[in-house]
């Protein structure tokens, strides 16, 4: 029975059946029910499913664009709850796309980097700044704010000053190796955010502590990008752009050589990998992906401040990275869906229902007890298990795995000819 | 400009060397774990929140009954920081077990996500007794030794300022020097510190010479501890009011402070304890003076990360550190 309820599970056709069955059955009772957190968090786990399901790469990637772009706004736009549903899943977008980006630096190239959201921040207020009149304070030309147009190209601008920042901070940082590249990261994170906290004076140009409030919101041939579900689409764009990137320098040269530098950096260097501009690299490759998600970010909430940046979300996309396995893409990928949506859904539904129960005076849990307060608790006992049970992560990191047969046939012209010089040789 | 700095120089190399002798007890813990295992002990400065805390804790309960009354304040300082040095040392052994001790073949980015994980959980764990035991989680300890003693520098030269202090700052700075000669005694003088020498040197050499190596690292995470978190006694004393994440900011100064002495060295870590103890008041006095207003007193933290950056570019040895060079 076991056994052929397995080879029923292995059948290709049985799981297409199946995985139809289940997307359908979740999506209309997300259409159907008026606010069911379980049948959206279902639907997105669909995506899971199909991850491990026997189908061609292609034909996942096309089923998974389907369900993201067309079924899961469809489905969900049914209740009231349909914009903060968007707001989850932009989120969600955002910090997928900040985890690839630390993937880069702690997964593939092994640098321990605790002040990853200080390119976040560079990237947001890169586009605030100008999409607000705060601009003007130190622009000698130009009119300011300047259009909602302009949020594309400040993606690319973004991405850029976050690659200099992620370079500017590499330059002196990379001298010093592992556990001290962790804590002078983790200083220079601390640095970005006291000096934006503080750049009110002499010159106003992030407005201290106050934040910036009213960023243009973005605009495209004319229509104002305003509500989370205009933003889902957006980050959806960007996202599928930072996976088709990451996945294609995961298995560069470049990604071969981080992978040589995180192994063993002095047998990597002696292999005539430059040290420098590797990790160089990884540092601005992984910053622009971050920096471009805080362009997206800053014209979401349309309000950006400090206390945005704090270490607690260097730590959180570090618990992403970890959970989902260190440089593994769809690790990470899921890492970061999970850790989002625990701390976007799961904490506050818990809490209200906690809150309700204890209106309701069915037992009284003191408010300390909260969920919404375990947060770093949370973290802190997944980085523990995590780091003790299982350092692979969910989802472990795959190498590519290359065809020994096909190889040699395709290098069979020069393996034949030093067979026979190896063959002259003997004769000799 | 030159008589604004010396005005207010007596009052910031007071408060200074309070800050200083703090960082210096930290950095020790810090230094020590270092030298014998080759680990940033992320958590060093949420042991000594925790220290801070259960501090705290006991000098508001003992002040509650009334036979303390009898007893002299500073008996019972010495009771309660005897009490939470060795509550914290247990949690440093603890901690050791759990989170170190099965990683220690592991890669070394590791154990530096435990040391990050252990401190959230501190954290938090804290915040939760506090709050449920008092209903907010910053705590605000009972006032003790806090009469103002001025010391009259202008009578000196009309240069300086008059200077003051509580005589908490006394206590502070008598205890932190007689914690580490003590821990210098105990490291250089004694028959476990002899072994814990030995493991830094070579940790399999040592085990052959019939040092119980496990036993070793745990004496050094208790005695690291066991003075982390009587420097949180020290620190809640003198700055009145404490919360469950003042150990991070200040845990990262602490390690700054063992980077600059030179890390693995014990007399480096209080030498880089107190001149960064100084530095940092003196910046928090006079930045604003010096740069003519354009970076005020809240750039001091910037202030001891580019000290630190500073040191691991030009001298990654440190002060008093010898540098070493990486084998294959």
């Amino acid at each position: 029975m076991k056994e052929k309820l397995t080879s029923f599970l292995q059948n290709k056709w049985s799981q297409v059946i199946l995985f139809t069955l289940f997307v359908v059955i979740t999506s209309l009772s997300l259409y159907l029910s008026q606010k069911s957190v379980v049948a959206f968090l279902l639907l997105l786990a669909s995506l899971l499913v199909l991850y491990y399901m026997k189908l061609k790469n292609l034909t996942k990637w096309i089923v998974s664009a389907g369900i993201l772009f067309i079924l899961l706004p469809m489905a969900s736009s049914g209740g009231p709850a349909f914009q903060s549903y968007m707001e989850v899943a932009t989120m969600v977008g955002i910090y997928v796309a900040m985890a690839l980006g630390l993937n880069i630096v702690v997964g593939l190239a092994g640098l321990l980097d605790l002040g990853f959201v200080a390119f976040f921040a560079v990237g947001a207020y890169s586009y605030a700044i100008f999409a607000t009149p705060q601009a003007s304070n130190f622009m000698p030309f130009g009119q300011y704010p300047l259009g909602g147009e302009s949020f594309w190209i400040f993606l690319i601008i973004g991405g850029i000053c976050a690659a200099i920042a992620g370079v500017l901070i590499g330059i002196p940082v990379l001298r010093v190796k592992g556990d001290y590249l962790a804590i002078v990261t983790l200083g220079f994170g601390e640095i970005i955010r006291i000096v934006f906290n503080n750049l009110d004076r002499p010159i106003n140009f992030t407005n201290g502590a106050m934040g910036i409030s009213s960023v243009t919101p973005p605009s495209i041939f004319g229509f104002n990008l305003v509500f989370p579900h205009h933003f889902y689409f957006v980050t959806l764009l960007i996202l599928a752009f930072t996976i088709f990137a990451v996945l294609r320098f995961e298995h560069s040269k470049l990604g071969r050589s981080w992978k040589a530098v995180r192994e063993n950096e002095i047998a990597a260097q002696a292999m005539g990998i430059p040290l420098v501009k590797t990790k160089l690299l990884a540092f601005a490759l992984g910053a622009t992906f971050s920096g471009m998600m805080g362009v997206v970010f800053a014209a979401k909430q349309a309000f950006i401040d400090p206390t945005s940046f704090t270490l607690l979300e260097s730590f959180t996309i570090l618990v992403m990275v970890v959970l989902g396995g260190m440089g593994s893409v769809p690790g990470v990928i899921l890492g970061a869906a999970l850790v989002t949506i625990l701390n976007l859904q799961v904490l506050t539904e818990l809490t209200n229902w906690v809150n309700q129960l204890n209106l309701s005076g069915m037992i009284t849990i003191p408010d300390a007890l909260s969920p919404a307060k375990m947060q770093k608790l949370l973290f802190g006992l997944l980085l523990v298990i995590f780091a003790l049970y299982r350092p692979i992560g969910l989802i472990p990191a795959k190498n590519k795995k290359f065809d020994e047969s096909k190889l040699k046939s395709s290098n069979s012209l020069s393996i034949d000819r030093e067979n026979s010089v190896a063959i002259d040789k003997d004769n000799v | 400009m030159l008589q604004e700095l010396l005005f207010s120089l007596p009052q910031v190399l007071i408060d200074g060397l309070a800050l200083g002798a703090i960082y210096a007890v930290v950095a020790l813990g810090y230094t020590m774990v270092y030298g014998i295992l080759q680990l940033i002990n992320f958590a060093h400065g949420e042991i000594f929140m925790t220290g801070a805390f259960i501090g705290t804790g006991f000098f508001i309960m003992l002040m509650g009954m009334s036979w303390t009354t009898a007893i002299p304040q500073l008996l019972l300082f010495i009771i309660v920081i005897v009490i939470t040095a060795s509550f914290t040392g247990l949690i440093g052994v603890g901690m050791e077990r759990v989170a170190y001790r099965p990683l220690r073949s592991a890669p070394r980015l590791i154990p530096l996500i435990t040391a990050i994980g252990i401190s959230f959980i501190l954290q938090d764990v804290i915040r939760f007794i506090a709050e449920l035991a008092t209903g907010r989680y910053i705590l605000t300890g009972p006032s003790l030794f806090s009469n103002q003693i001025t010391i009259n520098f202008s009578s000196i030269s009309s240069w300086f300022n008059n200077a003051s202090f509580k005589t908490s700052f006394l206590i502070v700075l008598i205890t932190a020097i007689l914690l580490m000669v003590a821990l210098d005694y105990f490291v250089n003088r004694t028959k476990w510190g002899t072994a814990i020498r030995a493991v830094s040197l070579d940790r399999e050499t040592a085990s052959l010479m019939s040092i119980n190596v496990n036993k070793v690292i745990s004496t050094t995470f208790f005695v690291g501890s066991a003075l982390g978190g009587a420097t949180g006694v020290l620190f809640a004393m003198q700055y009145g009011t404490i919360d469950p994440y003042i150990g991070f900011i200040l845990g990262l100064k602490a390690f700054i402070a063992a980077v600059l002495g030179g890390i693995g060295n014990i007399r480096g870590a209080m030498l880089g304890g107190v001149i960064l103890g100084l530095m940092e008041m003196f910046a928090a006095a006079n930045l604003s003076i010096l740069t003519g207003g354009i970076f005020g007193a809240e750039y001091k933290d910037v202030f001891a990360f580019a000290i630190l950056i500073i040191v691991l570019i030009f001298r990654p040895e440190g002060l008093l550190g010898k540098p070493t060079a990486e084998k294959v």
